[in-house]
């Protein structure tokens, strides 16, 4: 029993220096060395300001900017998470309706029946940073008429959706989507 | 559902079974003591942890002391992992300044850690340092799985040696699992990871002010290193409280496809491995065909719901609790793979599945987790259920149960019961009490069916190890930190003491020759006695349970209630 009990202890100490300490501080080092920015959370940085990172979704209800999708944590990662609304629940049943009447009164143009389901429903992690091409097209009538652009630069606009929107992993894996951070920030550099 | 979509739920099921009998005949390489690649590398370092532990890793033991050393090597796992955590704010690496855990949590997720379950109480961005996540968890989630791995090594040699006592070494399985098996292929994909997106540093968090104008605090930490083997092992615990959703978790579709394949990895590889051990590859391959139809079977249904009309919103597509870019396939591939195997790490709220699609990794759990199951655990957990087909199929023809010659006696038929039952006792036990009870239904989401569904899927998801939740079920109270944390023992240690009480017992015994009067273990008909038990044993118990949540909410939903 004695015996047993110190080589447990012994062997969880060794199993713990190689697999709590050495084996995350390699991957450390060889991800600091291979992928840096990756590894450091793949953050964009404008004059000398953290503005964002690529992966992470932020929270966007300006008319002058693409939205985001709705976030059960209104984009504040501390922590990430969804809703969890079932899928009976009256109060998503009246979200749903509030974000259609939403979203109807800011693009009067499009169509509150063919709203993507994507903008209406909040994600998993509360940080989506993508939403579909469609829902970003939808969008373009209204950023358009509040930035007051020329019909040419709405065309510009147009194509940098084109542009932006991201196929398929490897043409296969995953959905077509376009990335709202960055699509805003070629948006203000149009 | 487009061609994409089938295209690629047929890549996973070629690559899951591709890969097996490559990683199968690795794991055999392994426990056989056999020189493999990877002994280049850590050999050295397996010789010099039997030094420093002293210990002879050519002594073998019997069963009890085999179960005795598992039973305390768990044992100072989880006092260590809750002492830490109850002092992590004097600790290093908490750059977050984060206090200290609640003895309760504390308690709860060093237990949820060690029995390889990963169910969590807590978020981990805003309760856990580096240090709790790296020296802590990550550990647990390494020798976790190589101690499932262990049970089912020794459970094997049960089978398939003759008239001794000896079941092995349990210091040395443990030890070669992680370093052979599970080490490497971490440390792959734990780089693989990194390249898609997922962090890796040990920086403080990160305030970023938004291009609206706006502040974000970004969580940053050695996250790549501990979801490589949260995915490897089976275990499920996320670094981030959105666990595979969280983008700096599961970035792209690219790293959710790798972490669905690694979920089933080393459990597909292990029936493979199983096949080796026992004399005939075929035997293997049947378990797994058996794993296999259940999966589909399960993925299917889930499918078809999932992508069915949800007449309270308004038929509109279900994106709700998931992300766009792995949209709905991939959001219910990885729910049916994650419950299948006991891993729950999830990359889509299951609480916000249709009522099916819900239901569906709720059976998974239910049938004990073999379907592909946790490392190890799935596989012994399908030897319950091998040894009540024989024992059924003996009854049915009046002869003695057999399973690879080896004469299954009362015994057996028990501790196979225990196993079995000690599971369906602390789901349903537990699930009756917390519903009706007014700590138990504080703690709710959601009301009408769906809230009782969050009840029955945390205590069902505890007792299979599994660890994923309907996660608008508050857990993080006195009451469910202490239920949750009984049953998740009660499912894990419920079913390895009488496994390898059973591995004892068998390897005392003769192995009989196969005869023309031997019933067959290894073809379709015994495959599908198989299924047909697994499915009335393990799925019958439940069926009352699910009538009261799941299936009711799925007739109210179409008529177009709501709660």
């Amino acid at each position: 029993m004695k015996t047993q009990l110190i080589i447990s202890i012994k062997i969880f100490a060794v199993l713990t220096l190689l697999c709590g300490i050495v084996y995350p501080l390699f991957i450390t080092g060889i991800a600091q060395l291979v992928f840096p920015a990756k590894a450091n959370g793949s953050l964009i940085v404008q004059g000398n300001k953290v503005i964002g990172s690529e992966l992470i979704g932020q929270k966007f209800d300006s008319i002058i900017y693409f939205s985001s999708r709705p976030s059960a944590i209104d984009y504040n990662p501390m922590p990430s998470g969804g809703s969890n609304f079932g899928p009976t629940s009256s109060k998503l049943k009246q979200l749903i309706s509030d974000r259609k009447a939403q979203w109807v009164k800011s693009n009067p143009t499009s169509d509150p029946e063919k709203i993507p389901a994507e903008m209406l429903l909040a994600s998993a992690s509360g940080l989506d940073p993508h939403i579909s091409p469609k829902a970003a097209l939808l969008q373009v009538d209204r950023i358009a008429k509040a930035r007051n652009f020329s019909e040419e630069r709405k065309q510009q606009l147009i194509k940098v959706i084109t542009d932006q929107t991201e196929s398929p992993q490897f043409s296969f894996l995953g959905e077509t989507r376009i990335n709202v951070l960055t699509l805003n920030l070629a948006l203000d550099k149009l | 559902m487009t061609t994409l979509d089938y295209f690629q739920i047929f890549l996973f099921i070629a690559l899951v079974i591709a890969l097996t009998p490559v990683l199968g005949k690795f794991m055999y390489k392994v426990f056989a003591g056999e020189k493999t690649i990877m002994h280049p590398v850590f050999g050295g370092l397996e010789k010099l942890s039997y030094k420093l532990i002293k210990v002879n890793p050519n002594e073998e033991s019997n069963w009890k002391s085999y179960t005795f050393g598992l039973l305390l090597f768990n044992l100072v796992g989880i006092i260590f992992l809750f002492l830490i955590q109850m002092i992590q704010a004097q600790l290093p690496l908490n750059p977050a300044n984060l206090p200290n855990v609640s003895w309760h949590s504390a308690l709860n997720t060093a237990i949820s850690f060690v029995t390889n379950t990963n169910w969590q109480g807590y978020s981990g961005e805003t309760t856990l340092s580096y240090f709790v996540q790296m020296v802590g968890l990550t550990v647990q989630n390494f020798v976790s799985a190589a101690t499932g791995i262990a049970v089912i090594i020794a459970l094997i040699r049960g089978l398939s040696r003759k008239t001794t006592d000896k079941l092995g070494n349990f210091w040395v399985d443990l030890t070669r699992s992680t370093l052979y098996i599970l080490l490497p292929l971490s440390i792959l994909f734990a780089v693989v990871l990194v390249g898609q997106g997922v962090v890796q540093n040990f920086n403080s968090y990160e305030t970023v002010h938004t291009l609206q104008g706006g502040q974000q605090v970004l969580p940053m930490g050695p996250a790549a290193s501990q979801i490589a083997i949260k995915q490897l092992g089976t275990n499920g615990g996320g670094f981030f409280n959105a666990n595979s959703a969280h983008p700096f978790e599961n970035p792209s579709p690219f790293s959710n496809f790798l972490e669905m394949l690694t979920i089933f990895l080393i459990s597909g590889g292990l029936t493979y491995t199983y096949g080796k051990m026992v004399g005939s590859t075929r035997q293997g391959w049947t378990i797994f065909m058996v794993m296999m139809f259940l999966f589909v079977a399960g993925l299917g249904i889930s499918l078809y719901s999932e992508y069915a009309a949800n007449p309270v919103f308004g038929n509109i597509a279900a994106m709700e609790g998931k992300e766009t870019r792995f949209g709905i396939t991939n959001s219910v591939l990885f729910s049916v793979v994650t419950t299948d195997a006991s891993c729950g790490s999830v990359n889509a709220m299951h609480d916000s599945l249709s009522p099916l699609s819900g239901m569906v990794p709720m059976i998974n759990m239910m049938l004990g987790e073999v379907i592909f199951g946790g490392v190890g655990a799935g596989l012994y957990g399908m030897v319950v259920f091998i040894i009540l087909t024989v024992f059924i199929a003996g009854l049915m023809v009046g002869r003695t149960p057999e399973y690879l010659g080896k004469k299954i006696g009362a015994f057996e038929v028990q501790m196979a019961i225990i196993a079995n039952l000690s599971t369906s006792f602390a789901i349903l036990l537990f699930t009756a009490w917390a519903s009706v009870s007014s700590y138990g239904l504080s703690s709710l989401n959601n009301s009408g069916p769906h809230g009782f569904s969050e009840i029955f899927y945390a205590f069902t998801s505890a007792a299979g190890n599994n660890g994923s939740a309907f996660a608008g079920l508050n857990a993080n109270t006195l009451f469910y930190n202490l239920a949750l944390g009984l049953v998740m023992l009660i499912g894990r240690f419920g079913v390895i003491i009488p496994m390898l009480a059973i591995a004892g017992s068998l390897a005392g015994k003769n192995i009989t020759p196969t005869s023309a009067g031997t019933f067959r273990t290894d073809n379709w008909l015994f495959a599908s006695l198989l299924i047909a038990v697994i499915l009335i044993v393990g799925g019958l118990t439940y069926f009352p349970a699910l009538s009261l949540g799941p299936i009711v909410e799925h007739l109210l939903m179409h008529s177009g209630i709501t709660f």
